[in-house]
């Protein structure tokens, strides 16, 4: 957790400068104190509930997702999972999860073979800087898991 | 936006087989019931939590969302083009309340 | 003391500013349309995923705006019977170019008017029907629907004749001081478009966009109220919306993103 810099102790030509020599500050100041926010243990617990004590494997799952966002309350998130999607063989379900938001759920999108491509696009919130998590259920009974951080930045002129 | 308002975009003609793309919007504050108000007092949740696609009656995309959903949600996916038919799309709040749109599929 | 507070900071500064040079080094590239001369859209500002965003007509937000904007075209209002598309008929080409030009000034009015103001008018005397309250849903969906039939066409609005007084009166607003942080819309918009303050990106702050879909307001929103936003930012005590000082100030900035493609509906964060 990064120190509260106390900006307002700074003129504001200096603050202007600092800002100006291209530094990103990613400094959360303590804009959200009253949320009890997820952190991995809780997102590991969201998932458990879903899929069991299955183990979960890496690969097949292509998440994209900004580096840094924008705006927190607005990431556009998308997701792939290799599959034929035929009857025999296809992704059941995926599940979204963070780390870092309030609840640690996102969404839960089933999918069936006549989805042809397991890939689908939407646009979360992000309260912070944070780890977002998809889990594949595939119709075998495998599962698969990625991780992807997304940096989030506490923005500055509002209004 | 009193009235949540959907709109969705579905290629008019596909060939049969073909995986086609399929983008839906639709206007909701999605209240995640996490921010407060003037007074300090929590707004209650109120947020679309279940979408469904059917292709001539049969479901072929389904999603459950929680409040981590942007507002004015965005939802685009894919469907193997079968037959000629009707897609319906249904949004469903928290309160029941149903949303609608309906979009013909020519499969050549 | 001094140094042992801020130390924290510096480090943190220095560690990103490495990574953040690399990252926008990568602004410093053609921006085709979106750039004339020196002038840069608010586009050129934006992420690559919110940018997009306003690529993808149906993705962005704003679509839903125009979508209603089209059926409020469409619709008999008021007690005069009729609707915009009585007088109007095809928004796409009676409302061609009117982005590029407004505001403009209105001799009845002895004034400026903008497009808000326009519309309001219209209802008004024309259709006998209720005005639209500022950034209501309808006045934004019919505010977005009219603008956004000039898209892409370059800001040409005219500061010479009439207008030319409210040009200045605008301009003058632009560069005078105000609120408790005292200063001017140059300060953030000309002297520092490029830096960071906090963690946003200052643009040159140009109006070609609007109304826009603003990440942070999730939702459509008005020039005027960006206005007022940028107002309370620096303390100071906002004007109305439709006042004069904010049409005046809209008359300068259009002058100022003179050549810029009208962009609405775009998106910013």
């Amino acid at each position: 957790m990064l120190r509260k810099i106390n900006m307002v102790a700074l003129g504001r030509r200096d603050t202007l400068r600092l800002a100006g020599a291209g530094a990103v500050a990613f400094v959360t100041s303590s804009l959200l104190p009253n949320l009890a926010l997820a952190d991995s243990a809780s997102a590991a617990k969201a998932i458990k509930k879903i899929i069991g004590d299955k183990a979960t494997q890496q690969g097949r799952i292509t998440l994209e997702l900004p580096q840094i966002a924008e705006n927190g309350n607005t990431v556009p998130i998308a997701f792939e999972v290799e599959s034929p999607m035929t009857e025999a063989d296809h992704v059941k379900a995926v599940h979204i999860f963070s780390e870092g938001n309030p609840i640690p759920n996102v969404a839960s999108i089933r999918f069936s073979p006549a989805s042809g491509r397991a890939r689908a696009a939407t646009r979360m919130r992000m309260a912070k800087t944070q780890n977002v998590i998809a889990v594949a259920e595939m119709s075998d009974g495998s599962v698969f898991m990625a991780k992807a951080e997304v940096k989030v930045t506490i923005g500055g002129c509002g209004g | 936006m009193a009235k949540s308002k959907p709109r969705v975009k579905v290629p008019k003609s596909v060939k049969k087989g073909e995986v086609f793309q399929v983008k839906t919007l639709i206007s909701h504050k999605m209240e995640s019931g996490q921010r407060k108000n003037k007074k300090g007092k929590k707004i209650p949740r109120m947020i679309i939590n279940k979408f469904i696609c059917t292709y001539n009656g049969t479901v072929v995309f389904e999603s459950d969302w929680h409040p981590a959903i942007s507002a004015n949600p965005y939802m685009a996916f894919y469907i193997r083009a079968e037959k000629s038919g009707t897609l319906v799309f249904k949004w469903t709040d928290d309160r029941g309340q149903t949303y609608e749109k309906m979009a013909s599929i020519t499969v050549n | 003391m001094g140094v042992k507070r801020y130390f924290g900071l510096f480090v943190v500064l220095a560690v990103v500013a490495g990574a953040s040079l690399y990252g926008f080094a990568a602004k410093a590239k053609d921006w085709g349309k979106y750039q004339s001369g020196e002038l840069r859209s608010g586009y050129t500002y934006a992420s690559k995923e919110t940018r997009a965003m306003q690529d993808d007509d149906f993705a962005n937000p704003s679509s839903i705006w125009m979508d209603q904007g089209e059926e409020l075209w469409l619709k008999a209002q008021g007690k005069a019977g009729k609707s915009c598309a009585s007088c109007h008929d095809d928004a796409a080409q009676s409302m061609k170019g009117v982005a590029t030009r407004y505001p403009v000034f209105d001799k009845s009015l002895g004034k400026l008017k903008n497009v808000e103001q326009q519309i309001n008018i219209c209802r008004k005397q024309r259709m006998e029907a209720k005005p639209f309250k500022w950034e209501s849903n309808k006045m934004l969906a019919m505010t977005v629907y009219v603008k956004g039939q000039s898209r892409d066409m370059p800001v040409n609005v005219k500061i010479n004749g009439p207008a030319a007084p409210f040009f200045e009166k605008g301009k003058a607003q632009y560069f005078q001081r105000r609120g408790q942080l005292n200063l001017a819309c140059k300060h953030c918009h000309e002297d520092n478009a490029g830096n960071l303050a906090r963690a946003n990106l200052l643009s040159q702050g140009h109006s070609n966009g609007f109304p826009l879909y603003r990440l942070a307001w999730q939702r459509l929103g008005s020039l005027h109220r960006r206005f007022r936003g940028c107002d309370k930012n620096i303390r100071a005590r906002p004007y109305g919306y439709g006042s004069d000082e904010y049409v005046n100030l809209e008359l300068y900035l259009a002058a100022r993103g003179r050549g810029l493609p009208v962009e609405t509906p775009a998106v910013r964060n």
